[in-house]
């Protein structure tokens, strides 16, 4: 996985609380064999018109904020579905951090698996850099993993917190599989000290077996 | 003396019997006890495996199933949707090289993942038990830590058959007194959702109590832990009691003989012990609930069937009146609306929420004599599993639902998620016993009423929703 470590870019604002996976990704894109190009339908329906034109009231297409790299957004950031196609979704368009009060469990989980940031600032924070982005064309901020900091060209700078080791795993950028795998040893000794858990009792064979 | 142990709650005894390894400030691995999989969510874990030249560590605990795209109609017919197609297609290529036991769509025990794994008791008390999905949740009716997880974490399951976690917060919700008539799980559900909201249980889990709960049966409580994740809480669990053991005897992958009584004993332990302390408690009398009706654009976004459709005005925070405002706009409703005053447009009885045997008695029960109003333009019935659908078809609902007008189709996810072909059309209002009433979720621009199947069933009738409670039904569980 890409380490991250700092990031400097442009804001894009998000103002909807409760954004959920499936306004993401909707559910005619997780038909795919693979991880790549959810970028190019991140926020499909707010964002294309029938027809796949681009919808001019969504934020995502004002020209002002063409290439922006920091998702400014709401509480409950990705609400709903597990669907890890949303974070993939919003990895690919180009977003490296995204900065909300508050996240859904599932997906903020699925965020450290992708290398994107999902910084928390309290709501007044928040609302702060809402203001700011509006008020500034062009406006970006500088996020500092290892110093835990999120600040702009006008001197702001908000620390944020982060739980240690989802912090390590994001610098790293660590491969999970290949962490747990070092701890196999553990993993077969806890099989055999648990076998009532750890097995599969087969009754009956299912095939014949009616529910 | 040895200090005495401190009282737990369900959560931490599982959680406790399941850890690999716990080093202090850094989250355990956890051992997984059975990982479901569809096709919706595991090719890119299958391919990641593959590509690092790993294999799945236990193929033996691993079940796959078809669901979120099959075909409701007719399954002999070619499948039409091309990537739908190549997704079954990689998912029985990934089982068959895999050893993964996989109940395909012809299989006679096919049905959507939460329901098949209770089914086939695959689930039991005090396992932890995971699934590519949200709605994982709906397993922990059995007392079992179950709970959804995005594709890296499946391919670290079927790698590891470990998960990296850390101890959630705990949450008790408990709902007193006796269910009234007519007020069902998913009334008790979407009122608790509606109470805590749909960020009330984030970084929790659940553990549902009171006399309402416990006199559920599983059905009822597969429906309210399913919807955990509407509030929020990524698991929900209610300990397990004579009603789990008399559900889980005699299934497929049940112990059986002496070994079911073993387990019995063992299970018998899955409870709080008194005295335990939860992070977070909230409190429901039953008689107060209404059937629930969801009005806006998310599971909290809910209120009584006598009730009205909200005034964003009438909330005090900004940003719940701004949601309001859009949710209301989306939804195509004004504010005051009384919610009977709806009209319905499409009624769906399906989803992991609401298509077991019991949901399908019920609204059989209610539409039986009767027809679909002739503003309905369809009415849908999709039974959770094959084996719902047998049963079903054994105590002739099938003939009780179609002579009403309703369709009476295979199983699978439908129109709950909308990625087969049923789809409910842009701008059209459904009546619908699923989970989600995102924008979008059942079709591009379409809009879903979240109710309980005999509500479902009686807006079917009426052509708009009504109260269950003034129907002259003797059982309307």
């Amino acid at each position: 996985m890409q380490p991250f470590s700092t990031h400097t870019g442009k804001v894009m604002p998000l103002d909807r609380v409760n954004v959920d996976t499936d306004q993401m990704v909707p559910k005619q894109f997780l038909k795919a064999l693979t991880r790549d190009g959810f970028g190019r339908i991140l926020f499909y329906d707010w964002r294309y018109l029938p027809g796949e034109k681009p919808n001019p009231s969504f934020v995502l297409n004002f020209p002002r904020y063409q290439g922006a790299s920091v998702l400014l957004a709401r509480a409950n950031f990705g609400c709903g579905s597990s669907r890890e196609h949303a974070p993939w979704g919003v990895k690919d368009y180009g977003f490296r951090v995204i900065i909300a009060p508050s996240y859904a469990d599932i997906f903020y989980n699925n965020c450290f698996k992708n290398g994107i940031l999902p910084a928390e600032l309290s709501e007044e924070q928040i609302e702060e850099l809402f203001q700011r982005t509006e008020k500034e064309e062009g406006y970006s901020l500088s996020v500092d993993l290892p110093a835990q900091t999120i600040s702009d060209n006008h001197g702001l700078i908000y620390k944020f917190e982060i739980v240690p080791s989802r912090k390590e795993v994001l610098l790293k950028g660590l491969d999970d599989i290949g962490t747990t795998l070092q701890h196999e040893p553990d993993i077969t000794a806890y099989e055999k000290n648990h076998a009532a858990s750890a097995t599969m009792f087969d009754a009956v064979d299912v095939k014949y077996y009616t529910p | 003396m040895p200090p005495e142990n401190p009282p737990k709650t369900l959560y931490q005894k599982i959680w406790d019997a399941h850890v690999v390894r716990e080093t202090p400030a850094q989250p355990a691995i956890l051992y997984i006890d059975r990982h479901l999989v569809h096709e919706g969510t595991s090719p890119q874990a299958f391919a990641g495996l593959r590509a690092e030249g790993r294999t799945v560590r236990r193929p033996d605990l691993t079940f796959a199933v078809m669901d979120h795209s099959v075909p409701t109609t007719d399954r002999t017919l070619p499948i039409i949707d091309q990537d739908a197609k190549l997704q079954f297609e990689a998912l029985e290529k990934n089982c068959r090289e895999s050893g993964v036991r996989l109940f395909d769509m012809h299989s006679k025990q096919q049905g959507i993942v939460h329901i098949i794994g209770p089914e086939l008791g695959i689930t039991q008390p005090g396992q932890t038990l995971v699934c590519g999905d949200s709605h994982t949740s709906t397993h922990g009716a059995f007392g079992t830590l179950a709970f959804g997880i995005g594709t890296s974490e499946v391919e670290h399951v079927l790698a590891t058959q470990c998960l990296v976690q850390s101890r959630s917060k705990t949450l008790h919700i408990l709902v007193h007194g006796k269910r009234p008539r007519g007020i069902t799980a998913k009334d008790l559900i979407l009122a608790i959702i509606g109470k805590i909201g749909i960020s009330g249980g984030t970084g929790h889990v659940a553990e549902y109590g009171g006399e309402a709960i416990r006199s559920l049966s599983m059905d009822g409580r597969m429906t309210v832990c399913n919807m955990s994740i509407e509030g929020g809480a990524r698991a929900g669990m209610v300990a397990p009691d004579e009603t789990t053991f008399a559900y889980l005897e005699g299934r497929a992958f049940v112990p059986r003989g002496k070994s079911f009584q073993e387990a019995v004993q063992r299970w018998k332990l899955l409870k709080t012990d008194d005295g335990a302390k939860f992070d977070m408690t909230v409190e429901l009398q039953a008689e107060q609930i209404a059937p629930q009706v969801t009005w806006g654009t998310n599971p909290g976004m809910v209120t009584g069937v006598t009730d009205r459709v909200p005034d964003p005005g009438s909330f005090r925070d900004l940003n719940d009146q701004k949601a309001t405002e859009r949710a209301l706009h989306y939804m195509g409703l004004k504010a005051g609306t009384p919610i009977v005053d709806i009209p319905v447009d499409r009624v769906f009885i399906g989803s992991c929420t609401n298509s077991r045997i019991d949901d399908l008695r019920a609204a059989a029960h209610l539409v039986a004599g009767k027809h679909v109003a002739r503003s309905i333009k369809q009415a849908l019935i999709v039974p959770g599993s094959r084996g719902i659908k047998a049963q079903a078809e054994k105590e002739g609902l099938d003939k009780i639902f179609r002579d009403a007008g309703f369709e009476w189709r295979d199983a699978g996810c439908s129109m709950c998620i909308g990625m087969n072909a049923d789809v409910l059309p842009p701008h059209e209002r459904s009546a619908s016993t699923s989970n989600r009433n995102f924008e979008g979720r059942q079709g591009r621009d379409s809009r879903t009423h979240l109710v309980s199947p005999v509500m479902a069933a009686a807006a079917a009738i009426a052509g708009h929703f009504v109260d269950v409670r003034s129907l002259d039904v003797s059982t309307i569980e």
